[in-house]
């Protein structure tokens, strides 16, 4: 028989019942909550008597809505403040810890759960956030549900759930210098498709994946959403191991020697069989901007604005002229010589400390370009603190930069950082949906280091360009 | 949930590959923290332009919405499925869709047909011809129908769903008939979990 991947181990280890006919039943062990799609889930176990089955494996925060303003300063919008408070009033209700708007531990969700080590290898985690695909990097089964589903766990600390296809994505070569896990997930998404990854769980490996750093590859399991997956898996290594030893949720001393010895056991089988295999040579790539509406719509940094001529379809022809009309762009311009209104640097993405130090660096002595608005938002309150003990903060702000409180900002603009009509941005978020960061507004997906170049050329730029 | 047995009504050609679900539903309207009203936020973004096919009046009062490849891609919020619903849509029909979305779909009776891209475009042909028509989607006999066109054609559902939909089951009430089974599973991995020593510190 051949070896299992890591994926069936995980799911093997949480079937809690198998009925015939039937989806498997699956055991959850962390369900992280956040204020947007839990309030009507709440409400469903209140109008049912139902309880929340295992409080001690649900943790809340408020991310999605929050301002970053100083937390001093009132939540100005009246249906964004009532949300936060019910997520207050529905935590204390049912017995979740949450960490709300202002708290030390506060922060995106997707950030919280692996820097205070409660997203541990070998768990299922899920969370009603299509990104929970970022806690993949520790070697975990995570991924995004709805509010029915959040509900669902709540109530039963189960999901019901057919298992997936799997596919490995593995990554040969080693990515040069200054092209980072960001321009390889967007040149990975660019192979696959926007679909390419549905009714699949990925699992990246090889030698340049091995050689990420753990925010390295949170930033590639993070978007495997965008390629449609369910989830994406990394197996544990030493890497993971030192990433974990000592945060607040990890156990300690022999206890953790014990764990170690469990985790080790999260790496798929020499003889595992995929369902599909996709090689990619990292030494081949360079940075990316996405163009489009989609990101799977990306170029090379160096390359221009694709033509409706390129289609190999008629529906590719109309998606392509579509996306051109959204984002006011003409075929053929080098990416060079588009130019941005705002850079946002943030998101469960990109917004952890080595992010923020990849930018910082590049800011460093430099000024943003008149005319553009750079936003700085860190991933999380321990990530800010972090960073201001380094000094990044001022090296932001002396470079012109705004250095805000966490959240999930402009990534969504549901909060008050949003785009205008036409703007223009530089995100190193993970969609560059329509309107996705503000009505009318125009994304550009990016790495940390291209986005703060950008910043500073006020037009596409790779570090090397813009002058000290 | 209530049970769905048959989805009929106008159906109106959306067309467009890849609408996500900040499309369905931008986020200005996920503050809510109801579950009701959200048909007024649904494609509002595309609204505003008066011939947005939504906006037709010969396609007024469809029940069916045809999309086209990956419907409902992108972020996990059910709020798109709601407002397809609140809407008034009880059926979506496409290529392929977003694996959140149709899971979400099948819990809120929100009937999911997967149709063969040359397929869905005879059937959008047959719509387009004429907006008056009446389609049927059969969750029983798992059959899409243009009843005066004398059209028709099989899609595939999945047993466990199809009989969600036509019996109108609660999942949660299906899961919790496996409470020995999942107490036994919590005996077997009892412990300190990560939430909680996080929570004792
Ligand atoms: S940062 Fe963006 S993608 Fe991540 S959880 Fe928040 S809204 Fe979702």
């Amino acid at each position: 028989m051949a070896g299992r991947t890591l994926y069936d181990k995980i799911f093997d280890e949480h079937v809690v019942a198998a009925p015939a006919g039937g989806p498997t039943l699956l055991y959850v062990d962390l369900h992280l909550v956040h204020e947007v799609t839990s309030p009507q889930a709440f409400d469903g176990l209140r109008l049912n008597g139902r309880r929340v089955r295992r409080p001690e494996r649900t943790l809340a925060t408020a991310d999605h809505n929050v301002p970053t303003d100083p937390p001093s300063v009132p939540v100005a919008d009246p249906v964004s403040r009532r949300q936060l408070e019910v997520l207050e009033e529905n935590c204390a209700e049912f017995g979740v810890t949450l960490y709300p708007r202002g708290d030390a531990n506060q922060g995106i969700v997707h950030v919280i759960g692996p820097e205070l080590g409660v997203s541990q290898p070998g768990m299922t985690i899920v969370c009603g956030d299509s990104h929970t695909s970022t806690h993949g990097a520790l070697g975990a089964l995570a991924f995004g549900i709805g509010t029915s589903e959040v509900e669902h766990v709540l109530a039963t600390q189960t999901l019901p759930q057919q298992r997936a296809r799997t596919m490995a994505v593995t990554v040969e070569g080693r990515l040069a210098p200054g092209v980072s896990a960001k321009d390889l997930v967007l040149a990975i998404i660019g192979r696959l498709g926007t679909g390419g990854g549905a009714g699949h769980v990925i699992e990246y490996r090889g030698e340049a994946i091995r050689a990420l750093s753990m925010e390295g590859r949170m930033t590639v399991c993070n978007m495997s959403i965008e390629a449609g997956a369910r989830a994406g898996l990394i197996a544990v290594d030493e890497t993971t191991i030192d990433y974990l030893r000592g945060r607040p949720g990890v156990p300690e001393g022999a206890a953790f020697d014990e764990a170690v010895e469990r985790w080790r056991g999260f790496v798929s089988d020499q003889d595992a069989v995929f369902d599909v295999e996709v090689v990619i040579d990292a030494s081949t790539l360079s940075p990316r901007v996405t163009w489009g509406t989609n990101p799977a719509q990306v170029v090379p940094l160096d390359g221009v604005v694709p033509s409706p001529e390129d289609a190999g379809s008629p529906e590719e022809r109309d998606a392509i002229e579509r996306a051109l009309a959204y984002m006011g762009l003409a075929p053929g311009t080098p990416l060079r010589e588009v130019g941005v209104d705002v850079v946002f640097i943030g998101s469960c993405t990109n917004s952890r400390l080595e992010d923020l130090r990849a930018a910082a660096a590049v800011a460093a002595g430099r000024r943003v370009a008149p005319g553009v608005r750079a936003l700085v938002v860190p991933g999380s309150h321990r990530v800010k603190a972090a960073a201001e003990a380094e000094g990044l903060d001022r090296v932001f702000v002396d470079a012109g930069f705004e250095w805000r409180e966490p959240g999930c900002s402009m990534c969504l603009g549901m909060n008050p950082d949003q785009l205008k009509p036409g703007q223009r941005c530089a995100s190193t978020s993970n969609r560059n949906f329509e309107g996705r960061q503000g009505r009318g507004g125009r994304t550009h997906l990016v790495s940390p280091v291209v986005a703060a170049a950008t910043a500073i050329a006020g037009h596409f730029a790779a570090p090397a360009e813009v002058a000290p | 949930m209530r049970p769905v047995r048959v989805v009929e009504g106008r159906a109106v050609p959306l067309g467009r590959n890849d609408v996500d679900t900040d499309q369905i539903i931008p986020s200005e309207w996920l503050k809510r923290v109801e579950r009701t009203g959200f048909g007024r936020g649904l494609f509002s973004e595309w609204r505003d332009d008066p011939d947005f096919v939504l906006n037709r009046l010969e396609y007024a009062g469809a029940t069916i919405l045809l999309g086209a490849e990956r419907f409902g891609t992108g972020s996990s919020r059910e709020h798109a499925v709601w407002a397809l619903l609140d809407y008034g849509f009880g059926a979506v029909v496409a290529s392929s869709f977003g694996d959140i979305f149709a899971n979400n779909a099948g819990k809120q009776g929100l009937v999911i047909v997967r149709l063969e891209p040359a397929t869905l475009s005879e059937l959008v042909a047959l719509v387009v011809a004429d907006p008056a028509r009446h389609v049927t989607i059969d969750v029983d006999r798992l059959l899409v129908e243009v009843p005066d066109a004398g059209w028709r054609h099989g899609f595939d559902l999945d047993p466990m769903t199809r009989e969600r939909l036509l019996e109108g089951w609660d999942d949660i009430g299906l899961s919790l008939r496996h409470e020995a089974e999942i107490a036994a599973y919590e005996s077997r991995h009892a412990g300190t979990t990560p939430v909680a020593r996080l929570a004792a510190r």
